[in-house]
């Protein structure tokens, strides 16, 4: 009796969960097909007592032609979200850079940013000996800077330069992006934003500032944005030759 | 002969002029301060209007068990993306910050590290997470707890 109490109790806060969730979604995407058919492309937000699964895959696409030369709002929103202090040292950390190429022979240049590739067979989990370096269940690869002995061996591994390491005494972090000297660090696709629905910041500042260069998504669940756009257009991966299975695609490279 | 003698002599004497100058010392000290044998116990003001009547669990079962919760939170989150509040080191931090400086850390008076202090564990958490709990966005209204007089409440007497 008391079970089914329990379990009809907690059935509801779950529906709760959803009728507002959808609220939300209805709000924020503002998409709405017919009278009760919303299209939403902002990701499912979870409960925050359930753990993440290997439904979805978290995956960034970068147009490359709609990013803005010398535009680097996406970095800066980068440092402002995860407290990240540059500028002085040459071994300040970047989660996020832009990288501009030139074709030496046409003349044609491009920028794009690079950031960790959350690549699905990830050589600096590979390699790393603790288990500091892991992929979560939905694809995000992160560090666990409780287990991390900052042996570097990740960065060697990393053929996206995507990590650093940090090597002085850090100040006024973000409550939500613990960060400390002796660790090593990468881009966590915000997942503290995630986990609660958000967008990563760098998506957030490239819509804010007009280019819509970079989406993020669900690349699991095909009615998300950022399936369709992989699914219908040609998008490539950085370096698809050594197999890693990147979740940031790159599109008009 | 006489030298060897007298040398052995004056390292007895002198020993038993330390230890008489010892005893003596203590009982002036004793007699004059009590407990000088203990650290003093310390004296935390929890700021109530902040944190509420009640921690998350007894207080009793936190004292003793606060660091495994923490441990076990801290993977769950860490791993699973499991981001429920009751438990978390966040969590700690928004109640038990000092109403002064809005931290748990600076001095023994604070919450975290006036225990620590006394227990002389080291605590290694503020490496990597922020002592105070997330700003309000600047413009946004002043906290609850910078208008509204504090009834305060010390642990110390607690402890003993």
């Amino acid at each position: 009796m008391n079970d089914s109490q329990a379990s009809h109790h907690s059935t509801s806060e779950v529906d709760e969960h959803r009728r507002n969730f959808i609220g939300a979604s209805a709000a924020l995407a503002g998409l709405t097909v017919a009278p009760g058919v919303v299209v939403y492309g902002l990701a499912h937000a979870k409960p925050d007592s359930e753990p993440v699964t290997n439904k979805v895959r978290w995956g960034l696409l970068v147009d490359a032609t709609k990013c803005a030369e010398g535009c680097t709002d996406c970095v800066t929103a980068c440092h402002t979200e995860n407290a990240i202090q540059t500028g002085a040292l040459e071994t300040d950390p970047h989660w996020i850079r832009k990288v501009e190429l030139k074709d030496m022979r046409t003349g044609r240049s491009q920028s794009l940013p690079v950031m960790c590739q959350h690549c699905e067979d990830a050589p600096c989990v590979d390699v790393c000996p603790t288990g500091a370096s892991f992929k979560r269940a939905d694809g995000i690869v992160l560090v666990d800077r409780h287990i991390c002995i900052g042996c570097r061996y990740c960065v060697m591994a990393c053929p996206y330069k995507a990590r650093s390491f940090i090597h002085e005494t850090l100040t006024d972090q973000n409550p939500d992006v613990p960060r400390g000297k002796g660790c090593v660090e990468s881009c966590t696709m915000c997942v503290h934003r995630v986990d609660r629905g958000q967008q990563p910041a760098c998506v957030e500042a490239c819509s804010k500032a007009g280019h819509n260069a970079i989406i993020f998504g669900d690349l699991n669940d095909p009615n998300s944005d950022i399936a369709q756009r992989v699914a219908g257009h040609p998008t490539s991966q950085l370096r698809a030759d050594l197999a890693l299975n990147p979740g940031v695609r790159y599109e008009g490279l | 002969m006489m030298l060897r003698l007298s040398n052995r002599m004056w390292k007895w004497a002198a020993g038993i002029l330390a230890v008489l100058l010892l005893s003596v010392g203590a009982y002036a000290a004793s007699s004059t301060t009590d407990k000088v044998s203990r650290t003093a116990k310390p004296e935390i003001v929890i700021d109530r209007s902040k944190s509420g009547d009640k921690c998350v669990e007894e207080t009793s079962f936190m004292r003793k068990n606060h660091m495994k919760l923490l441990m076990h939170q801290r993977d769950e989150t860490m791993h699973k993306g499991i981001r429920t509040e009751k438990h978390s080191l966040k969590k700690c931090i928004s109640c038990h910050a000092s109403s002064k400086d809005d931290s748990v850390l600076g001095s023994n008076e604070h919450f975290c590290q006036g225990c620590h202090t006394y227990a002389a564990v080291k605590l290694d958490c503020w490496e990597c997470h922020a002592s105070k709990p997330k700003q309000a966005a600047p413009g946004a209204a002043p906290a609850v707890a910078a208008t509204v007089p504090a009834p305060a409440a010390k642990v110390g007497a607690e402890l003993k």
